[in-house]
């Protein structure tokens, strides 16, 4: 079945039922509505599963496009591009998975200003989507930061006690690194548009990509770009939005949070600052590697002495997501490939783990460790839930976390651009950490005497608790023993990039050898644009 | 019948009997008590594979076949699949796992009866076969693997079985962690593996890895070791092995003796062909074999409780089977691994039926208003002359202590025998000194292992009954359902030797598992080559030494215990001061780990130094940043002055500002 405009219209539905629930009355419509669009938006993105073909190359152009002209086409070719490859499907088939998710986990815990929070979570939905379906970096831009102002909300309304400083910190920390890729992307899109866009102004993906960007301005773009979405990601030590951020934030915003908009900063990562700055990226992999590590000892120590079950688990994400960055810059397809795998498992599990210490929240309305205990005698379903969440996010072979965490570790071991085993043995000892304070956590609540009455009386998960967390667990499962057709899904477009990469490092190299000789743009002062343009212009003059 | 299709069932039985048993009484409530079809269910799901594993087993024509299901992961050069490998080694040991563990389930059925969780238990237990079967059948490193954290999980899982005591759940998350250690140098070899070879397949591994650099293999070995250690319960990783008896007793015949704590030693003898090109590793092995072995065997000694004592004493035998693979000599740690299977699962089963009669006198006390708060039905020291009552256990469990004491053609006899005699050899034909040392230590620790087993079996089943009332409450002997499954095993410590006859009868020709499993008979585990034989009367003097120190050893033990009872233990304590202290507190290891490594430096770090950091430092820096700018915009503020004029003059500054700069040409 082929269905016109899907991808588009797997982004903006959500947006249309943004509105909808705007015009709705009462509590109980704007929920169906809301749960309503996002079952009917994942339901459309199976769509974009099945109509992806990974063997027809995304070298040219991405699959199931729309695509806009330019809209200022003699000045700047900027337009609406937006299309699937490897890269996008997993995380966009999760963001529109994570949807009726969140909005069933919504369901009760949110009890004031139903409306408003539905329409932002749909909102919130679009701009994710929209960020990883975008092949024009502008346009990737305003999704980017489309993304903020719901999350900011959602934070700073239906947040704990500390909402407004940890939303206050969320939207500036990011608002830093975003201003200063916008500084980027004006001026990559001027240098690009000069060398290989007819002096056209340009943030056009594949156009860019063709653009081998000049050694010696690779270094500071590679460290704007890599700034922002390591805010994003976070990479240590950009980090301490991060505990703030998920501890005050509704489940619902916690699950969307790790689930999808951390993904944002790895999925950029990969998307622009390895294609367009390769040599820089790769001159930097060892130091960026060593962050990453730093991120997944630190937070896993910080993680077992964390008092607050959600706190917990928001560190685990700093530790997990040092994993993903460790695999990018690793540049090997076994170590990319784990990593592209690996934000999809990070965001099933610690989605998982976000709804069940929501749920327990939602009974008892604290987050204490040590409030709970013995919870294995009165909620034994639950405690399993929780048991095979926890052991996923501890990278038990058969579950999903151990398929990324190996590819990634096999794949930076024998990594030639980070070539340090000791890192990686470093990055290896997060399996014994991890399994040290996820199995902490799991004693410490759920098992021991029933103390507490309130413990003893708590009622086991209704069914659409257990609605919600079936398809996360089945795919804990399914990812974790037959990954293969995701991976299968995923490969060409990664080796697509690596190839690319490769090439263009060599070309940058050998320009930077033989300087001008290419009849590109020398480096540029980045003070005015507008001489940028006339120099372009004037070079483009010359025979 | 197709072997692909055997291997799937004897694979795929267990899974479902672990999802029956588990999934169904979790959301149906009713189903938890149905004893009967959840204990039939999973011992059918054992039993079954059992059988097919014999027909496997007995059409076996000697070349391994590989039956491949499905890939699980590929990129780049990694290309894995779910992929089995049907040959000797991997048969026996499917043999063992399924054949013990059949009789372990069956023995289930009767000990926990009653229990709450009868069906988790059962649900467990059958996934930790499945788990196993991974480790044992499985054709690549990854897939192993699979198995080898799957047994750690199912091991978790019981021994924090009874999660109400916290300190069942502390132990069994000590198990996971220990053995997660243990998973961490695994993983690290498997990578190292890959860097060298690009696969991760046995078919490549075991062709091209023995010719790969020695210091490369050294460090592969070397990790495997260490991985081995965790599983196995060797120095320094053992530590997690004595607290896992907090478990279900038929676990911890299964899981914590007879399988799972195996699979190290499954692991070097799969890898001999590497292991035996990395001599440097192999003493490393050796030594710690012996070491643990040792050190094991003092502490046993000085325990007072029945299954401590039995953990304690696989910890030591487990060194055994190191000390054989450190000479070269994997065939036989597999041999010993084997009968160490039915002897030490029958001592463990039998503890269990001694622990259900002392439970019984234990209620029968505090029914008659006894205060029981101190009883521990563990308790050696409680116990005396159960003998009387159950006669079934006590004559498999004495059974079982001749076959670990070494007593002539007994099964632990003709296994350990030969570890003593690989050692001797290697040393003295194969020119290896270490190997006269790990001789002397195996043989020293022979004796002390009939000293402390006799010590258990007398205390235990001899002399008088020691708990309080003893004429009015006595314990009875467990139902058939156990007692069949004690007589099987207790059984085979007796015969299962034969399965391994010396060199002195016939020139070796009779011993069936080396012809089985080793190489040069084309199977699948190597040997050390060693360059010379040692002569024949030699070796029937090593054989007699070894016979005189058990029968020398058992006699003492077993008059010193009759006669004393408890209080020479006593006259061990005065004996050896300090030293007996140190065995009862088992060298400090676990305070050691607790206040040095967990406290100090993980907790440590964490709490005192990186939160600490994270808070003052990085958030520090950030609320500074905030500061400043607020600061920064309470001073610009005051240009804010709201008058249009001044924006005005402001502005038109500005642009003189600007074109004066233009104007230059700045």
């Amino acid at each position: 079945m082929d269905i016109p405009f899907l991808t588009s219209l797997v982004i903006f539905l959500p947006a249309v039922g943004a509105l909808l629930t705007l015009a709705l009355r009462d509590v109980s419509s704007i929920r169906w509505a809301a749960l309503g669009t996002t079952t009917l938006t994942f339901l459309l993105s199976i769509g974009l599963f099945l109509g992806y073909d990974p063997s027809v190359s995304t070298a040219q152009a991405p699959q199931l496009v729309d695509m806009s002209s330019a809209w200022f086409p003699d000045a700047f070719d900027i337009k609406y591009f937006v299309g699937i490859d490897g890269l996008s499907l997993l995380l966009v088939m999760l963001t529109t998975l994570l949807g009726p998710i969140v909005v069933l986990s919504s369901w009760t815990y949110i009890e004031e200003k139903q409306k408003g929070y539905y329409a932002l979570l749909l909102l919130l939905q679009t701009g994710v989507t929209g960020v990883f379906t975008s092949f024009d970096l502008f346009l990737f831009y305003i999704f980017f930061e489309l993304t903020l102002i719901p999350m900011y909300f959602i934070i700073g309304v239906w947040g704990g006690k500390d909402r407004i400083y940890a939303a206050v910190k969320f939207v500036i920390y990011t608002l830093v690194g975003s201003l200063l890729m916008l500084v980027a992307i004006l001026f990559l899109g001027y240098e690009a548009g000069a060398a290989v866009n007819n002096g056209v102004f340009t943030t056009d993906w594949y156009t860019l990509l063709e653009y081998n960007v000049p050694l010696a301005t690779q270094g500071w773009l590679f460290a704007l770009f890599a700034f922002s979405f390591a805010i994003k990601v976070p990479l240590f030590p950009l980090h301490t939005w991060l505990p703030d951020a998920h501890v005050q934030a509704p489940t619902g915003g916690s699950v969307i949070l790790a689930g999808v908009l951390l993904k944002m900063g790895t999925y950029g990562l990969l998307r622009f600052c390895l294609p367009f700055f390769p040599n820089a990226a790769q001159n930097a992999a060892l130091v960026i590697g060593i962050l990453a590590v730093i991120g997944i000892v630190y937070g896993a120590l910080i993680a077992r002495v964390q008092e607050d079950a959600k706190s917990l688990v928001a560190y685990s994400s700093v530790s997990h997501l040092g994993f993903v960055v460790l695999g990018l810059f690793a540049f090997t397809t076994e170590a990319m490939q784990g990593a592209v795998i690996q934000m999809i498992n990070h965001g099933l599990s610690t989605g998982a783990l976000f709804l069940l210490v929501g749920m327990l929240y939602e009974r008892r309305h604290t987050r204490l460790m040590d409030d709970y205990g013995g919870l294995a005698s009165s909620v034994p379903v639950l405690t399993t839930l929780m048991v095979i969440s926890v052991l996923a996010s501890a990278g038990l072979p058969g579950l999903n976390g151990f398929v990324g965490e190996f590819m990634i570790l096999l794949g930076s071991f024998k990594s030639t651009v980070l070539d340090s085993v000791l890192l990686v043995a470093f990055a290896t000892s997060g399996v014994i950490l991890a399994a040290m304070y996820l199995l902490y956590m799991v004693y410490r609540t759920f098992f021991g005497e029933l103390t507490v009455e309130a413990n003893a009386q708590m009622a086991d998960v209704n069914g659409r608790e257990f609605l919600l967390m079936a398809p996360l667990i089945v795919l804990m499962f399914v990812m974790g023993f037959y990954p293969a057709p995701f991976l299968r899904q995923t490969e060409p477009t990664t080796e697509f990039l690596l190839n690319r990469i490769e090439e263009k490092r060599a070309a940058a190299l050998e320009a930077a050898e033989t300087p001008r000789a290419s009849g590109r743009v020398p480096v540029a002062p980045p003070e005015g644009a507008g001489e940028i343009r006339l120099d372009a212009e004037a070079l483009s003059a010359q025979p | 019948m197709n072997p692909d299709v055997l291997v799937r069932l004897i694979l795929l039985l267990p899974l479902a009997g672990a999802v029956l048993n588990g999934v169904v009484p979790l959301f149906q409530p009713q189903f938890r008590t149905r004893e009967t079809v959840i204990g039939t269910l999973g011992t059918a799901v054992v039993a079954i594979p059992f059988a097919l594993t014999l027909y496997l087993f007995v059409t076996f024509g000697g070349d391994p076949f590989v039956a491949e299901f499905f890939s699980w992961m590929a990129a780049g050069d990694l290309d894995l699949s779910f992929a089995y490998r049907v040959d000797e080694l991997s048969l026996l040991m499917t043999l063992v796992v399924t054949g013990v563990g059949g009789i372990i389930h069956l023995y289930s059925i009767g000990y926990m009866h009653g229990d709450e969780g009868y069906w988790r238990f059962f649900a467990c237990l059958n996934l930790f076969i499945f788990a196993m079967l991974n480790l044992v059948l499985a054709n690549n490193l990854p897939v192993l693997f699979l198995g080898w954290e799957g047994v750690g999980l199912c091991s978790y899982l019981l021994i924090g079985f009874w999660y109400t005591d916290l300190s069942n759940s502390t132990a069994a998350n000590k198990a996971f962690i220990v053995n997660r250690i243990g998973g961490f140098a695994f993983l690290l070899g498997m990578f190292l593996v890959f860097q060298e070879l690009d696969s991760l397949s046995f078919d490549v591994v075991l062709s091209e890895g023995p010719s790969l650099p020695t210091e490369t293999l050294n460090w592969i070995v070397f990790l495997f070791f260490i991985g081995a250690t965790g599983k196995s319960a060797q120095i320094p990783l053992f530590v997690w092995l004595p607290d896992a008896m907090a478990g279900p007793t038929p676990v911890s015949a299964l899981i914590h003796a007879a399988t799972m704590v195996t699979s190290g030693l499954y692991l070097l003898a799969r890898l001999s062909g590497l292991v035996l090109n990395a001599p440097v590793v192999m003493a490393i092995i050796g030594v710690t074999g012996a070491v643990t072995a040792l050190m094991a065997a003092t502490i046993a000694i000085a325990q007072n409780d029945i299954k401590r004592v039995l953990a304690y004493s696989t910890v030591s035998q487990l060194g055994y089977m190191f000390m054989a693979a450190g000479v070269g000599a994997f065939f036989v740690a597999i041999f010993h691994v084997v009968t160490h299977a039915f002897f030490k699962a029958c001592l463990f089963l039998g503890s269990g039926s001694v622990i259900h009669g002392m439970e019984e006198v234990e209620h029968g006390l505090a029914h008659d208003g006894h205060d029981v708060s101190d009883f521990d039905p563990q308790d050696m020291r409680t116990m005396g002359g159960l003998g009387d009552y159950m006669p079934s256990t006590r004559t498999t469990y004495l059974l079982a202590t001749l076959a670990i004491s070494g007593i002539p053609l007994t099964a632990g006899f003709f296994s350990k025998d030969e570890i003593l005699f690989k050692a001797f050899e290697y040393g003295y034909a194969g020119g290896e000194t270490y190997a006269y040392a790990v001789w002397i230590v195996g043989v020293l620790t022979a004796a002390l292992t009939a000293f402390y087993m006799v010590r258990s079996y007398v205390l235990t089943f001899e002399g008088t009954p020691r708990w309080p009332d003893a004429d009015t409450h006595t314990p009875h002997e467990s139902p058939s359902s156990m007692t069949v499954p004690l007589w099987t095993l207790g059984g085979l410590s007796m015969v299962g030797g034969f399965i391994g006859l010396p060199a002195v009868i016939q020139g070796g020709d009779w011993n069936w598992i080396h012809h089985y499993l080793g190489a040069k008979y084309g199977g699948p585990v190597a040997e050390a080559s060693i360059k010379s034989h040692v002569p024949l009367a030699l070796e029937w003097g090593l054989i007699a030494l070894s016979s005189v120190i058990a029968l020398g050893v058992v006699y003492y033990a077993w008059s010193v215990y009759r006669t004393e009872g408890l209080a020479y233990d006593d006259v061990l304590a005065n004996r050896f001061g300090g030293m007996y202290q140190n065995w009862g507190d088992a060298y400090h290891w676990d305070d050691f780990y607790e206040n040095v490594v967990v406290e100090t430096v993980i907790d440590g770090l964490g709490r005192k130094a990186f939160a600490a950091f994270d808070t003052r430092v990085v958030d520090g820096a950030v609320n500074g940043v905030a500061r400043l700018s607020q600061g920064a915009s309470q001073v610009l503020r005051r240009t804010q002055t709201g008058i249009v004029q001044n924006y005005a003059l402001a502005l038109v500054l500005g642009v003189v500002l600007v074109v004066g700069i233009l104007l230059v040409g700045v």
